[in-house]
């Protein structure tokens, strides 16, 4: 009997999943599909085949070796500026480092404020400080990075042994001296391992960003879609995925290295 | 940790870390033409931005009701389609079900590649191959969704109890029965919990689609950045993140049943 209406639940549930499916599919608007022609299609997927290597290297300061890069560039930057100005944050939003529990909440407030905005937000707004350019990118990758490096900072900081802390205090220790014996040391692995995460998540941000102006190798990119040069495109992607793919190999190296 | 591994004895490789970040950093400020100076002389866009930031337009929620939908309903379908998809592929990338190393690698191979396409180059460039429109939005997070689930999925599948699949190769079940009755049951609640998350995912990620022309809401967001009407953004920003915290809500709720 239990057998039997454990089925039937598990049915019904598959039907009503199905009919939201179906009431989804239902209002979107396929008309895209309309002016879809294959042979097109096949065109374009048989020029993305064949990558325009000549592009790759051309020794002026455009080609897709110096804007990627650049682009590497943007990531440690913006990297840089966040991992920096995420430790006053953490110091002002770990709840174990003050017996005031309403700065805690402050800190994470403005953390979640920082996050809540896209980073395509933040370099449409340094783009209007700073100028069309790479410097807006670092800012924006920075800015938004600050956010998310600060609120996993801080659950570190939360979740961290206070053994070593108490002993500090056992034997009289302030609490600028407990910071740079007791936590600094158990938390610095972490941190940077942390850090460099965020370094492989900038690049990759960092070759979007360019859509909106805001340096890298993403304009590029952008461009040549718009002109519909296939070959140019696909030796782009290939030069962003390989290097996301080497970068994550050498982070992910290190990153074993630390624990 | 022993006395030869603390700071005082390895300060020559504390040293080069240092020496060699503080280059990276320096290299990195060279090449994105970073102008401290032009940063705070023009802070004051900051602050006008910040002010209508701070003064969300709410009568304009109103008209944000229905992208809103069209964006949730785009990514419920995208999410579903992309996790269908992502099992029978995370079954091929694991050598519990197959047997076979050799496809387990191309199929690894494959799928870290597609997971590597940061998102908003996808969406320009299937919007440039495909053509604009809701449907084009759907397959990218569809392809998006099968990135992130498939490694999550593959990775449940090694960890599962090898007892069951034993018991069901010595009654002489084929591979294909294998997977769907020794394997599925133990990793169906994990699935469902990752297709959530992708959802989640998914929602946060729909700012950024809207922008290369992929529907939603991030079309809307698209247009208020373009006529500098920072009000709307603000209340645009807000809704999305109420959304992305109501959705979260429920998904946790959901998936702790499903435990």
């Amino acid at each position: 009997m239990m057998q039997v209406s454990e089925k039937i639940r598990h049915w019904f549930i598959a039907a009503a999943i199905a009919a939201l499916l179906f009431w989804c599919a239902a209002d979107i608007d396929w008309s895209t599909f309309r002016y879809f022609s294959w042979g097109s299609f096949k065109g374009t997927m048989s020029s993305l085949l064949h990558p325009d290597w000549s592009a790759f290297y051309t020794g002026s300061t455009e080609d897709i070796f110096s804007l990627m890069l650049m682009t590497i560039a943007i990531g440690f930057f913006g990297t840089s500026i966040g991992t920096i100005l995420a430790v006053p944050f953490t110091l002002l939003s770990a709840r174990n480092l003050w017996h005031n529990p309403v700065i805690p909440r402050i800190g994470k407030f403005v953390l979640d404020v920082l996050r809540a905005f896209p980073e395509l937000v933040y370099a449409i707004i340094f783009i209007k400080v700073v100028g069309p350019g790479p410097f807006a990118g670092v800012l924006a990758i920075g800015i938004h990075q600050v956010g998310m490096m600060g609120k996993l900072f801080t659950e570190e900081m939360e979740r961290m042994d206070e053994t070593a802390v108490e002993a500090c205090h056992a034997v009289g220790a302030n609490g600028i001296q407990t910071m740079f014996y007791a936590r600094i040391p158990q938390l610095m692995p972490i941190y940077a391992s942390l850090a460099l995460n965020h370094f492989e998540i900038a690049v990759r941000s960092a070759s979007t960003l360019g859509l909106v102006g805001a340096g890298g190798i993403g304009a590029t990119l952008i461009f040549a879609i718009q002109a519909a040069r296939w070959p140019r495109v696909s030796i782009i992607l290939l030069t962003v995925i390989v290097t996301v793919f080497l970068l994550d190999l050498l982070t992910s190296w290190i990153r074993k290295k630390l624990q | 940790m022993k006395i030869k591994d603390t700071v005082h004895f390895q300060w020559y490789k504390t040293l080069f870390i240092v020496i060699l970040l503080a280059l990276c950093l320096f290299g990195s400020i060279y090449s994105t033409h970073a102008d401290f100076e032009q940063l705070f002389s023009n802070i004051g866009q900051v602050n006008a931005f910040l002010r209508k930031l701070s003064h969300p337009d709410f009568k304009y929620l109103s008209r944000l009701i229905s992208p809103m939908v069209k964006t949730l309903k785009m990514s419920a379908l995208g999410t579903v389609i992309g996790v269908l998809l992502a099992v029978p592929f995370s079954f091929l990338a694991t050598t519990v079900v197959t047997g076979n190393p050799v496809v387990t690698h191309i199929i690894r191979f494959l799928l870290n590649i597609i997971r590597t396409i940061p998102n908003m180059l996808l969406a320009a460039l299937l919007v440039a191959i495909i053509g604009i429109g809701e449907a084009t939005g759907v397959i990218t997070i569809a392809i998006f969704t099968f990135g992130v689930t498939s490694q999550l999925i593959f990775e449940s599948i090694e960890t599962i109890d090898r007892a069951p699949l034993e018991a069901s190769l010595a009654v002489g079940a084929n591979r294909l029965k294998t997977a769907v009755w020794a394997v599925w049951p133990q990793i169906a609640s994990s699935v469902f919990s990752y297709t959530f998350y992708a959802f989640e995912l998914n929602v946060r990620a729909s700012t950024v689609l809207g922008y290369v022309g992929a529907g939603g809401i991030g079309v809307k967001l698209n247009e208020a950045l373009g006529l500098f009407k920072y009000e709307r953004v603000s209340i645009i920003i807000l809704f999305i993140f109420a959304v992305v915290v109501i959705v979260d809500t429920i998904s946790e709720a959901i998936r702790r049943r499903l435990k």
